[in-house]
């Protein structure tokens, strides 16, 4: 069986966590064998909701909001720029009736290996 | 050089800035692809200018040096800091960067300001950050003016535009004019911001603060350059809709702000300038056979600044641009105007069964202009009781001080 375990918390308290033990986290869980994927994401700020609506395609600033509706799946997907990523998203089947969020994946990854890199390397300041 | 020719360098490089600095800037966020990036390396490059070109003279193209002062300054910028945190990738980003030679024809220049416009009105970001975007990286408005136009704290807006620009670089919203295939639908984007910014000035006029009539004439000049930069027909309608409306300024209002209905305005204050360009304006939008709802609105009001009186206004083709409106793009509104004109084409009575129809479908009836249309067609009727309910139900939905008092003078009148 596959299970999603979906990620929420008030971004203020980001801070508290830092990148490092999730990081951490992700490298055990995927030598596990549990992990099939995982990604980090950017800010809600950088949110953009897709809907298509009488064969037009709606755009607007901000993540899903309406508590009537629920999560009912998800796709990851390479694009080129964020245009590219919402020509994508609006053909995914439920743009028609429902709504699609995109959000751009945050390079946790990286962002902590470059950490580490500039530590190994105290010399080139 | 003298104090004098030093002097007159400086007033040089103050209207480049005035000039230029748009178009400047526009290329600097193509080449260095970040906004903040590019605004820095703006500002580097006329402080070199301030310099340098008192000292050497004015270079034969200042704004090909400015993108280039500009650009290799932040090349340095980077360099600097790429050493110091001693990144391969920052450090290839770099090299690219500096590799790649700028193109700086008058075309792709031009392109640049588009994709500007297209970028700061793209749909992903808010309504709100868009224009306030618009107006500062488009227009070169101080982030204080755009507050202080809008009535938002400049906290607010330079927390809003600081937003706009991170979501652009983190979400990767492209800096491109969108292909065939989207461009309709994103140039009503754009035309929606410039539309909003008039109106944000022009509703506001018959106050007295000059800084929203100030953004009337902004929003007419993005419409200006924006026919320039692409000549489609919704474009030269907006801008010719916005210059039509403006050339009635100076006759809206009275000397004490109280509202002045078109059918009595003083036609001699309309500005014939404005007038003379929005009519061309329309003649060459309707005659490309591919207009929308912004010039057949241009259209309305090219018929209205065509009358030299209200009694010689066109009513018959008035009533039927609304009908070809009614169908490109139709809504209550718009039903409500059409129903005016054919008031005004065919009598009160045939107007106010209309404006009745659209009452009783419920869709219009906390909109204060549709009552307050009725109101004044059964004034003329002579039906002075259900004039003065339509009046108060007006009165009761208006959030507008000269409106307020404009009703009020309505109702009376009525008393008498």
């Amino acid at each position: 069986m596959k299970y999603l375990c979906l990620v929420y918390l008030d971004e203020k308290r980001l801070d508290e966590l830092p990148d490092e033990d999730c990081v951490a986290y992700d490298t055990a869980i995927r030598a596990s064998g549990h992990c099939i994927a995982s990604e980090a994401l950017e800010s809600v700020q950088t949110a953009t909701t897709v809907r298509l609506r009488d064969g037009k395609v709606s755009v607007t600033d901000g993540p899903f909001a309406e508590t009537k509706e629920q999560l009912a799946g998800f796709y990851m997907i390479e694009a080129r720029d964020l245009n590219e990523a919402i020509q994508v998203a609006a053909k995914i089947p439920p743009a028609r009736v429902g709504s699609i969020e995109v959000r751009p994946i945050r390079p946790i990854r990286e962002t902590v290996a470059q950490a580490e890199e500039r530590q190994r390397r105290p010399g080139m300041g | 050089m003298n104090d004098n020719a030093i002097e007159r360098t400086r007033e040089m490089v103050e209207a480049v800035y005035r000039a230029e600095s748009r178009r400047v800037l526009a290329t600097l966020i193509r080449l260095l692809g970040d906004f903040d990036l590019a605004e820095e390396a703006l500002h580097d490059a006329f402080r070199a200018a301030l310099e340098q070109w008192p000292r050497d003279g004015v270079p034969a193209n200042p704004r090909a040096w400015l993108v280039s002062a500009g650009r290799f300054k932040a090349i340095d910028g980077i360099r600097r800091r790429a050493r110091f945190d001693a990144l391969d990738d920052v450090a290839e980003q770099v090299e690219a960067l500096a590799a790649e030679a700028p193109e700086q024809d008058k075309d792709s220049v031009e392109d640049d300001r588009l994709r500007l416009i297209f970028t700061c009105c793209h749909p992903a970001l808010s309504p709100d950050a868009q224009v306030a975007l618009t107006l500062r990286e488009v227009c070169g408005l101080t982030t204080e003016e755009i507050a202080h136009a809008f009535l938002t704290p400049a906290p607010t807006l330079a927390q809003r535009i600081v937003r706009a620009k991170a979501k652009i670089r983190d979400a990767r919203i492209p800096y491109q004019v969108p292909g065939h295939a989207e461009l309709a639908e994103r140039l009503d984007a754009v035309l929606r911001v410039i539309y909003l910014v008039f109106n944000e000035g022009y509703a506001a006029s018959s106050g007295a603060s000059l800084t929203r009539s100030d953004l009337s004439g902004e929003a007419i000049r993005l419409g200006w350059l924006l026919v320039e930069l692409l000549p489609e027909p919704e474009a030269m309608g907006l801008l010719a809709l916005m210059l039509l409306h403006e050339s009635r300024r100076a006759a809206r209002a009275s000397p004490t702000g109280d509202l002045i209905l078109l059918e009595d305005q003083d036609r001699s204050l309309w500005n014939r300038e404005q007038i003379a360009e929005g009519l061309a304006l329309v003649e060459r939008a309707l005659s490309s056979r591919r207009f929308g709802p912004y010039a057949l609105q241009g259209a309305i009001a090219a018929v209205h600044g065509e009358a030299e009186s209200a009694a010689a206004t066109d009513w018959a083709q008035i009533a039927g641009l609304y009908d070809v409106l009614a169908r490109v793009e139709p809504s209550p509104v718009v039903e409500l105007n059409r129903a005016v004109a054919v008031a005004m084409r065919d009598g009160p009575e045939a107007g106010l069964r209309l404006i009745d129809a659209i009452l009783a479908r419920g869709e219009l009836a906390d909109y204060r202009l549709a009552h307050a249309a009725r109101a004044d067609l059964c004034r003329r009727l002579g039906r002075a009781a259900e004039a003065r309910a339509a009046y108060q139900r007006a009165l009761a939905l208006t959030k507008s001080e000269p409106e307020r008092r404009f009703l009020e003078r309505r109702l009376a009148e009525l008393k008498n």
